[in-house]
């Protein structure tokens, strides 16, 4: 008998994306809420290299980092796939997952924890990198076309969890007027029915989002 | 029609060596070409706009970027022969999990070890070992990562072996006496043609990491 479970934290982008491809996929799973300032036995079991979520159990089995997850879960469980099947489309959806976790991201963690005489150029380095994104989204529907594939589920951060950072943090960098291609994206993507299911409590987020601001007293 | 590969690149980058390696283990024709990382060509501008680095495959008149994300692809393109990656799916996401450590956690502490000094040196040589030590229980009995043959991780890993000297050498220390079992599968992988030619000679690369060393300011 096939059992999943899935090690997450409720506001890790991350782990959610493991939860949202779970649910496109009508997987039925366990979740463990990790409490990440007290990693259990069990994760550091699972995950002893990073020590991190999210962690998928299958029949006991582990699997690290949720890129690598999500392609697990796209060869194991075949119900809508997240990645085509032609190898150049394939590298661009994986190209642009890692764009997202390797260059984005980063660059938006970054203009937080900056200094106040680097935050500018903080800025203007993520507005670079969000407009390359948006490029890449040009007119299709989602990144993976009509329906949502790997890059979305990916990019769930810049969907979601960047507007909660921004109201968190009285800072602004995606708006209408900037990106209106992104936005665009963001208004389908949320309103997405397995979208909608897998994003943290919006309130909860902002809350905690503020108090992490706060304690490294960051002001914008 | 026949497959036009190009492969943008600069002899000493072990993410270069990688794609070269992976190539050679399919059989495939490509033309390479040196790139000039200080005075960038309108090629790589124009097929890598987004990082502009090598390595970059162009198939066909397509780019492909990123070294692991390009041995993926030469994997899925030429699939007759050679595969890099298992067919069971937990399989194949372990060792996906294992060339991302390489990337993620090995590949930035190398780069302390040729530039760091002191105390974060010594930091570096021993988080390096751990890493080693890490591989080396995921190796385990079999002969390569892959198992019988060169696989996904084989091609991720192996070459930074070219580099080892210019480690061993700027941070004072040798790997083989702490890492034995990694060495042997180094000498093992390099009996093999698409990995002997592909890894540049050690002494080379140590003179580029004096020079670069010089250039940062590090002597």
């Amino acid at each position: 008998m096939a059992e999943v479970k899935l090690l997450g934290a409720w506001g890790s982008p991350f782990s959610r994306r493991v939860e949202m491809a779970l649910k496109l996929k009508g997987v039925e799973y366990e979740y463990i809420e990790e409490d990440l300032g007290n990693k259990s036995p069990l994760l550091l079991k699972y995950n002893p290299i990073h020590k991190k979520v999210p962690v998928l159990l299958h029949n006991g089995k582990p699997i690290a980092e949720s890129l690598v997850i999500l392609e697990y879960i796209d060869e194991t469980w075949k119900t809508n796939p997240i990645l085509p099947d032609d190898p150049y489309d394939k590298a661009m959806a994986r190209f642009w997952a890692k764009f997202l976790d390797d260059t984005c991201m980063p660059a938006i963690w970054q203009i937080m924890w900056s200094k106040e005489n680097q935050r500018e150029k903080a800025i203007e380095e993520a507005i670079q990198h969000l407009k390359t994104l948006e490029n890449e989204l040009k007119d299709k529907r989602f990144f993976g076309g009509e329906t949502i594939g790997l890059v979305d589920i990916a990019a769930n951060f810049i969907g979601f969890w960047l507007g909660a950072v921004q109201e968190a943090s009285g800072m602004e960098l995606v708006n209408k007027e900037r990106f209106p291609v992104l936005c665009r994206w963001i208004d389908e993507y949320v309103n997405c029915s397995v979208v909608k299911q897998n994003l943290p409590p919006r309130d909860k987020l902002i809350a905690f989002l503020q108090s992490r601001f706060s304690a490294s007293s960051w002001k914008y | 029609m026949a497959d036009e590969v190009t492969l943008l690149d600069f002899w000493a980058s072990p993410f270069g060596i990688r794609v070269r390696i992976a190539l050679a283990e399919k059989g495939v024709k490509y033309e390479y070409s040196e790139q000039n990382l200080k005075n960038k060509s309108a090629l790589l501008l124009q097929m890598n706009p987004v990082y502009k680095k090598i390595p970059t495959l162009i198939h066909n008149g397509r780019s492909v970027c990123e070294s692991l994300i390009i041995v993926q692809y030469v994997d899925d393109a030429w699939k007759a022969n050679a595969p890099f990656l298992p067919s069971d799916p937990y399989q194949r996401a372990q060792t996906r999990f294992w060339a991302d450590f390489i990337d993620k956690k090995v590949f930035e502490i190398t780069k302390k070890i040729w530039t760091a000094k002191g105390e974060e040196l010594e930091g570096a040589k021993k988080d390096f070992i751990d890493c080693l030590k890490l591989l080396e229980g995921e190796l385990g009995e079999k002969p390569y990562f892959g198992g019988e043959n060169l696989g996904y991780v084989d091609v991720a890993f192996v070459p930074f072996y070219c580099w080892f000297y210019a480690y061993e050498t700027c941070g004072k220390f040798s790997i083989e006496a702490e890492c034995p079992k990694i060495i042997a599968w180094a000498k093992r992988c390099m009996k093999k043609e698409s990995v002997s030619r592909s890894l540049e000679d050690p002494e080379k690369v140590y003179e580029f990491v004096l020079e670069l060393r010089k250039r940062l300011g590090v002597d």
